[in-house]
């Protein structure tokens, strides 16, 4: 590491932009909060209205900070060395993603495999069962909760299927883009990536059927008990992912459209393609773990 | 059903003053307590060790410490020395606190194991915690009752002196006998506390939904006080524990007698069904309960905290929708702290604190609630 | 190592630094930004100051004297959240800021803007979190822990605000820690290999590990808060198949290596600061690094000692509480290290090692304790009572928050270009001194007594030794008023003019640039040798 050339880093003169982004997240901090107590508990406010005001600032400020961004590279400034630490920086903020899913991943582990057996009697709890919920059924997916409520469990096959096969796909036409950027061959770097985002925007409308399904057929909500939870909870963190990874993946179409990025010079890419594989294999996870097994 | 009489009940227990006191109210008490069962004298017993232990590295690391600030000093003119390494020396730092852990680990897993084996009860208590008391149910009789604090808040806010057992006493304790193995099945209704009572070393966690073991055996007849160990909320630090333990045969009796107390508590109770009381009986008894069961969250004054608890002085409630009012009081508000008071106050009370939140602090609407009243929405009419 | 200072002072010359708020609210530069982040931890230690002292005036005597339970528990639950999110981790950061290109010879941290803003989301979160006190119904009540189903079912609306609020200081730790872990991956100077890099940057790097592996998982944690208060999810509700207990572990998963994000950095520092005033090489340099690592990942498996009586299995309970205790193993190696870089040095004793050496032993003091209550059977009785609040305040004060005045003291001559007012330096580490084991010691017996945490009243026998502790908590509170005003005085650049290699014994990149360090350093790098 420490053998290679180091060369002059670009250090960035002053910029507006982090700052228009912490008042966006202010903004949004302060606005969601209201808004989740006015929502949920009939009260009256504004917290919508700054919600929105602040994703307005935050696009506004993304807006600012990518052309800042977009002309530096285009202009050549920024080196070899930089690029690495985009590269690493990019690697590093995935890595938070998958701790942050972790969590949700280790409730449904935790709920599987400790809680939902505990209430039946299991380990050093078979008083729990005998005295607080007796007649009730430890199984997995828990389709009737210790209090009652009753759900159905959503099968893998069908929907969840096709959009496995869809993502996967999506991943792999996301690599070849890639590979055809490498060789500079343009064509079908658009092709390739074009289509990645049509099956991104599949995903997307597929799962929204599933809710939609989910939620007027089988009874099965984000209020069903730990099943609907973490069944929800993962599945929308997860489609948030594809929502915002096909974004991205827009933007480089057109940046790809306006003739940028090159063999040599292509974070950007980069980082929107790793951000894609990454949330292809959350969805492989979520694809074993709660559908299938 | 937990209504029993309470004026016969403190009576019982007052006799219990002339038990032994546990020595726990020793204002410069430096230590942990040895405790009243075997369990706890072992649990004694490995802090003091490991204590031990503790300080012998402190006085070795320390020594050294103290000797190269005396001698190695810059001040004295020493030249400093070069060396930075020798790996004999940092292998053995390695191995000998590792061995050391080792002679604590192995006394530490014996005791632990003996504290985690609930089997093989002779009384089985079930344990309920809910904001902010404790509730006990003897498992192999039909015996149960909440206990709350019985510090008068004159005490709390200044205005009356502090008794001996400021914060340490309530009003019905929990009765064991001694040389038994005492199970306990802690549980809660709301928020996760933890029952505590040092002199047995049995501190668990109330967790709701969940039934978590302990157990005791305690060697000698007396008063042991503990405390809840979980924030719980707003008078987490008023909700105490207290045991008492007693001579099996002592215990048998007083099992009896309370079984017997709460039965024709109940059946008088029926009697009421059919009686009338008074607006003047109703809003004394209901005061009574009121300061007790509800000035908690509601406050003294009714008016409750803001954004925490509602205020039912002027609440739409207190002064119209008397179904409803005697509905919330009954089986509670699920999903939110306004517990059901249905089976821990007496058909009497209910009605008595229910005429009380309609008729005071300037909520005049003139109307007595009965027993019958209540009686009708616990019965579903 | 290298010689650049010619090179350096030749760019002094065009040092031109943008001027009024748009150089702070706009800046891109390390040192600007470590300033910035430290004096918000400044603050945020007087403010959460100011709560602790509340709590402790509520606590001068048995009974309710001064404020109502509800606001006692909000004080002691947010008193927690900004010691421990806006004072100690935002002034390790600010350290981090500023040490760790000067250390490493990098120009600036790698991710300049986004350094600007994962620092400037801070006080706006914190904005957040005071602001909810004054809400109807008050801020958080339910302790730092915020421990499900008080949090959730049982608190009240503001909730919402807490919970995004830490969502927003998430973000700034991770970005800080990004930040970080590139910088030294990818921008040391040639020759700055990694076993040549200082201690102070090798426990940083792991701190950021650490920082990335479990902020996200609070993420998660607060999230699944608001869900099931708000949006009836039941994670952490029995009846609908959750387990309150289940928040805990996620809690703690983060928790626990969030208490060492607090030590590893001020283990960096100490270990700075010893040889310097000892005038000889750090004893042990690589057993450091590997003790750091392996305290790193004992971390991650040991976080369920903060919940023995919570009724796990008995298996579980033994594998937590052998795993705690071997953390005293490489934890041991430190502090062995540093007496025997002390042992047969040439010691002088300037303040910011008097702070130095207070860290040793009063760490060491509440590592004792953390190994005491790392033993399940004992923990039962220690388990939420006064002795785990002298077990932490040992760690995280005269640990910590020690560790961050040392480096404060061994930096600012570099910082500033002046020698601080050595007089003040002393009272100020005097009275400390004396003060916080007045304050924290007496908590053990207390505790070991049987007074629980987190209670606005106790009963007649522990009334004593209150008084005492609250009386050194005054004084303590009282005593940061002198490095206040020590601060204020080297701000203005007060002061004797200093070397560029301000200690005699000290070594690395940081004192071969002038002092004060110019505004850009190392924009060529220097060769490590
Ligand atoms: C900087 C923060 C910090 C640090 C470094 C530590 C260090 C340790 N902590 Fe502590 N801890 C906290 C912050 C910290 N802790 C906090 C904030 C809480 C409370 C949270 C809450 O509930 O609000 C807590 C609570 C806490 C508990 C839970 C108590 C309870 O609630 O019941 C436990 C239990 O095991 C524990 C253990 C330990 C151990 C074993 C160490 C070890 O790392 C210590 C190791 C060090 C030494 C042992 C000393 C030096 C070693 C030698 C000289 C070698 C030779 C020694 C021997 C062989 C004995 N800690
Ligand atoms: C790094 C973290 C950190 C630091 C530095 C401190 C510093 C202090 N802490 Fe705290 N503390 C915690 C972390 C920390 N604490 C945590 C995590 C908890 C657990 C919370 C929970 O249970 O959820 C806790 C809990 C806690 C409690 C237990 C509360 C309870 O259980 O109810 C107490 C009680 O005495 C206390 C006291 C103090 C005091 C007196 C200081 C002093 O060192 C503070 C000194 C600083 C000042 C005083 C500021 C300067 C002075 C002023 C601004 C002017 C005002 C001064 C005067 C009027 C004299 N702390
Ligand atoms: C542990 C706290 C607590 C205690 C003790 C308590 N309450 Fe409540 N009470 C509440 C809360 C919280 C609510 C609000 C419930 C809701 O959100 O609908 C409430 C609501 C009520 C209401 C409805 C008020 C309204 O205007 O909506 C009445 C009436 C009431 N309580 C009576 C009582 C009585 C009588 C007692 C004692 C016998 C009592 N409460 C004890 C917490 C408590
Ligand atoms: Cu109940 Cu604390
Ligand atoms: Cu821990």
């Amino acid at each position: 590491m420490s053998e290679q050339q180091y060369q002059k880093y670009y250090v960035p003169a002053q910029s507006p932009w982090p700052f228009v982004g912490a008042v966006a997240l202010f903004l949004i901090a302060v606005g969601a909060g209201n808004f989740v107590i006015e929502t949920t508990k009939g009260k009256e406010g504004f917290g919508g209205w700054i919600l929105l005001a602040g994703l307005v600032v935050l696009f506004y400020m993304l807006i600012g900070w990518f052309k800042n961004q977009i002309d530096e590279s285009m202009s050549g400034m920024h080196s070899e060395q930089l690029g690495r630490s985009y590269r690493q920086g990019m690697s590093w903020f995935i890595f938070s993603e998958v701790m942050f899913f972790a969590a949700f991943f280790g409730a449904l582990f935790y709920a599987r495999v400790i809680a939902v057996p505990w209430l039946g009697g299991a380990s050093n709890n078979a008083m729990t069962a005998e005295v607080l919920w007796p007649g009730f059924e430890a199984i997995w997916p828990l389709v009737k909760t210790p209090d009652g409520t009753t759900t159905t469990a959503m099968g893998w096959f069908g929907l969840p299927l096709a959009n496995t096969i869809i993502l996967l796909t999506s991943s792999v036409t996301a690599h070849f883009a890639h590979v055809a950027l490498e060789e500079n061959k343009r064509g079908r770097l658009k092709l390739m990536l074009g289509l990645t985002i049509l099956l991104g925007l599949c995903f997307l409308g597929l799962q929204v059927e599933e809710y939609v399904h989910a939620y007027r057929e089988m009874g099965l909500t984000l209020q069903s008990g730990v099943y609907g939870n973490t069944f929800f909870m993962l599945t929308g963190f997860h489609g948030l992912h594809v929502t915002l990874g096909t974004l991205l993946l827009i933007i480089m179409f057109f940046r790809v459209l306006k003739g940028h990025f090159s063999p040599q010079n292509q974070f950007a890419f980069q980082a929107a393609s790793w951000y894609w594989h990454f949330v292809d294999v959350v969805w492989v996870l979520l694809f074993v773990f709660v559908y299938i097994l | 059903m937990g209504k029993a009489a309470l004026s016969a009940l403190i009576a019982l227990f007052s006799s219990a003053g002339v038990l032994a006191e546990s020595a726990g109210a020793d204002p410069y008490q430096l230590n942990l307590t040895k405790g009243v069962t075997d369990i706890s004298a072992q649990v004694y017993d490995l802090h003091m060790t490991i204590f031990y232990i503790c300080v012998a590295i402190g006085v070795v690391v320390f020594g050294a410490m103290l000797y190269a600030m005396v001698f190695h000093r810059k001040s004295k003119g020493v030249k400093p020395a070069h060396f930075h390494e020798s790996v004999k020396v940092e292998v053995a730092w390695t191995i000998i606190p590792f061995i050391i852990l080792i002679f604590m680990a192995v006394p530490a897993a014996k005791t632990l194991i003996a504290m985690e084996d609930t089997s093989e009860a002779d009384v089985t208590i079930l344990v309920t915690g809910s904001q902010w008391k404790w509730h006990y149910k003897y498992m192999d009789n039909d015996l149960e009752y909440y206990s709350l604090l019985a510090t008068r808040p004159e005490q709390i806010g200044g205005k009356y002196e502090k008794g001996r057992n400021y914060l340490l006493e309530v009003d019905r304790p929990l009765v064991i006998p001694t040389d038994k193995k005492v199970r306990f099945l802690i549980t809660s209704d709301d928020v996760i506390h933890s029952w505590w009572v040092p002199d047995f070393a049995v501190k668990k966690d109330a967790n709701p939904g969940f039934i978590n073991e302990a157990w005791t055996k305690v060697n000698e007849p007396g008063i042991y006080r503990g405390q809840c160990a979980e924030l719980c909320g707003k008078d987490h630090g008023f909700m105490p524990v207290v045991v008492i333990a007693k001579e099996p045969a002592e215990y048998n009796a007083w099992v009896a007698d309370q079984a017997a107390a709460q039965r024709r508590a109940k059946e008088e109770e029926q009697k009421l069904l059919a009686m009338n009381m008074d607006m003047g009986e109703l809003m004394s008894v209901g005061e009574k309960v009121y300061q007790s069961a509800c000035a908690a969250c509601h406050m003294p004054n009714g008016e409750g905290l803001p954004g925490v608890f509602p205020a039912l002085k002027g609440s739409k409630i207190a002064l119209t929708d008397m179904p409803k009012h005697i509905d919330i009081v009954v089986n509670g508000v699920s999903g939110t702290a306004m517990q059901a008071f249905g089976k821990q106050l007496s058909l009497k009370e209910l009605a008595a604190v229910i005429t009380y939140e309609r008729n005071a602090w300037g909520n005049n609407t003139g109307e007595t609630v009965q027993a019958k009243d209540v009686n009708a929405v616990m019965t579903g009419k | 190592m290298s010689t650049v200072a010619d090179d350096l002072h030749h760019d002094d010359h065009h040092d031109h630094k943008p001027s009024g708020i748009k150089r702070w609210l706009y800046t891109t530069n390390h040192k600007d930004i470590g300033t910035l982040y430290l004096w918000f931890a400044f603050i945020m230690f007087l403010i959460g100051g100011a709560m602790a002292m509340v709590i402790r005036a509520e606590l001068f005597q048995p009974g309710l004297q001064i404020v109502d339970p509800n606001f006692f528990n909000q004080m002691t639950t947010v008193h927690g959240l900004i010691m421990v999110f806006g004072a100690v981790m935002p002034a390790f950061t600010g350290l981090a800021n500023w040490m760790v290109p000067l250390m490493i010879g990098a120009p600036d941290m790698a991710l300049p803007r986004m350094n600007n803003w994962s620092f400037w989301i801070l006080p706006f979160a914190f904005l957040i979190l005071l602001s909810s006190l004054f809400l109807e119904g008050g801020g958080p009540n339910f302790g730092w822990t915020f421990y499900a189903p008080l949090s959730t079912t049982y608190s009240n609306d503001s909730t919402a605000l807490f919970v995004f609020s830490v969502h927003i200081m998430g973000a700034s730790s991770i970005m800080g820690a990004i930040n970080v872990i590139v910088t030294i991956f990818n921008m040391r100077a040639p020759g700055m290999t990694w076993m040549k890099m200082p201690l102070f940057v090798w426990t940083w790097l792991i701190t950021a590990f650490l920082l990335i592996a479990v902020m996200p998982v609070l993420a998660g944690a607060v999230t699944m808060v608001l869900t099931d208060k708000f949006f009836g999810t039941s994670f952490f509700d029995a009846a609908g198949g959750g387990d309150p207990v289940m928040f805990q572990h996620i809690f703690w998963f983060f928790g626990h290596p969030e208490v060492y994000i607090m030590i590893l950095p001020a283990f960096g520092i100490i270990s700075q600061i010893v040889p310097t005033f000892s005038r000889k090489p750090l004893f042990g340099y690589s057993s450091m690094v590997y003790a750091t690592t392996s305290i790193a990942l004992l971390s991650f498996i040991v976080w369920a000692h903060h919940m023995f009586t919570t009724g796990m299995p008995l298996f579980a309970e033994m594998f937590f509480m052998f795993a705690t205790m071997l953390i005293s193993v490489p934890t041991g190696v430190k502090v062995f290290n540093w007496v025997a870089t002390m042992w047969r040095g040439a010691i002088s004793f300037e303040v910011p090692m008097l702070f130095a050496l207070a860290f040793i032993v009063l760490f060491t003091l509440g590592g004792f304790s953390g190994l005491m209550l790392a033993i399940t059977p004992v923990d039962f009785q220690y388990h939420d009572t006064y002795f785990v609040v002298a077990h932490f305040h040992y760690v995280l004060v005269t640990g910590a928050v020690f560790s961050i005045m040392a480096a404060v003291y061994y930096w600012l001559p570099k910082w500033t270009g002046k020698m601080y007012d050595e007089t003040l330096a002393k009272w100020h580490f005097w009275c400390s001194l004396i003060s916080v084991n007045v304050l924290f010691f007496p908590m053990h017996f207390v505790g070991l007594a049987g007074m629980p945490r987190r209670i606005p009243d106790y009963s007649l026998q522990f009334a004593d030794f209150n008084q005492w502790i609250s009386i050194g908590g005054f004084a303590f509170g009282l005593s940061q008023f002198i490095f206040l005003a020590l601060l204020l005085k080297a701000c203005r650049k007060e002061g004797e003019p200093v070397s560029d290699k301000v200690w005699d014994g000290a070594e690395g990149l940081e004192w071969e640039i002038p002092s004060p360090a110019p505004y850009h350093t190392f924009e060529t790098p220097p060769v490590v040798k």
